[in-house]
């Protein structure tokens, strides 16, 4: 079943929430093939239950000890903009959308969330442009998301401090 | 010799560099809850095991890391969990932060004095600021080089955190994980994406 993870990680976005199982969204998912919805709603007001949309299967919680495994059984991320969760899905190699939430303050975990956008690793939008992203969204042009290197750290500091 | 004296009374004696072939170096983290942990875990799977002992230093509120660093560490290095209290919880005004930052370095002080190790390593949470200052009092007081060395999150792309622009001053090695930064900040190192 083609699975939709939506992810908020230690926040609350009810907007989000609320916008992903309204019948609009639902129908836009489901007529691009998806049929199972899972999400993880952190603090949010709000846990939705099975019945909570129509079109598609719905699972929720608040929080997991890991949630590696819905990541990586998800064949689309919607995600908050925060950098653990944007880089947890990329790190899974997953099709990820960055959802804005442009009602909190100028929050500085915009700035990873805009990069990464313009390197063509996310797509990016906004809860009133939520329902558009999803009917247009082209998942192909996204770029793999190479992992870090360490090693480049590891080597400097070998040098720097004369560490055979 | 009185000075003799009172320079044994706080255990002052003359440490080998860091070049000298029958040392390792000492090294003391600095972790903070959440993504700075994840962070500077990455960092640490890339060193060596000629980096040993490993002190790490955890705000005395974080319950959270402990379990991550002893998982890491089992059977990795000798190492040890320090607790020094918190020098600032997000939001903390700036006439409160640095009563906070005081009272840490009280704390911070007899712990490298103890540990003197060969670096200093942390990538953001405020706790690292006083372990910091006391790295630099240990190299001003003649007592031991204490290399500093920082790396600024991943998050960070176009503006430095607090905690980042302190170091900047303040450290041997600064690193940053974006370019747009080393074009703003001259002498941080950039040698791409770390974690």
């Amino acid at each position: 079943m083609k699975t939709v993870f939506v992810t908020v990680g230690t926040t609350r976005f009810d907007e989000l929430i609320e916008s992903v199982t309204s019948s609009e969204v639902a129908q836009v998912l489901k007529a691009r093939g998806y049929e199972r919805l899972v999400l993880q709603v952190g603090n949010g007001s709000f846990v939705p239950d099975a019945a909570s949309c129509a079109y598609l299967s719905v699972q929720a919680y608040r929080f997991k000890e890991s949630i590696a495994e819905d990541m990586k059984q998800a064949d689309l991320v919607i995600s908050h903009a925060g950098a653990g969760s944007c880089l947890e899905a990329l790190g899974a190699g997953r099709p990820l959308l960055v959802v804005v939430n442009d009602k909190l303050m100028d929050n500085h975990q915009l700035e990873l969330a805009r990069q990464l956008h313009m390197d063509h690793h996310l797509l990016y939008c906004t809860c009133s442009t939520l329902t558009e992203t999803l009917k247009n969204m082209d998942l192909s042009v996204l770029q793999p998301f190479p992992p870090g290197r360490p090693e480049h750290f590891a080597n400097f500091l070998d040098k720097a401090l004369g560490v055979k | 010799m009185l000075v003799e004296e009172l320079l044994a009374a706080v255990g002052w004696t003359q440490q080998a560099s860091l070049t000298d072939a029958a040392s390792l170096p000492v090294c003391l983290l600095c972790v903070s809850v959440g993504g700075h942990t994840t962070e500077i875990m990455r960092l640490m799977e890339s060193l060596s095991a000629a980096y040993t002992p490993r002190h790490y230093v955890i705000a005395d509120t974080d319950k959270m890391s402990e379990d991550k660093i002893v998982a890491f560490e089992k059977d990795r290095s000798p190492f040890t969990i320090n607790r020094i209290p918190r020098s600032r919880e997000v939001h903390q005004s700036w006439s409160s932060s640095v009563v906070s930052t005081l009272n840490a370095l009280r704390y911070s002080l007899p712990l490298l004095f103890r540990l003197r190790p060969d670096m200093v390593l942390c990538n953001g949470p405020g706790t690292c600021v006083p372990l910091c200052i006391a790295g630099l009092l240990l190299g001003i007081l003649g007592m031991k080089k204490v290399h500093i060395v920082y790396v600024e999150s991943i998050c960070r792309v176009q503006t430095l955190s607090l905690t980042g622009r302190i170091l900047y001053l303040l450290s041997d090695y600064f690193f940053v994980q974006w370019c747009s930064l080393r074009d703003k900040y001259p002498k941080a190192i950039f040698l791409g994406r770390l974690v």
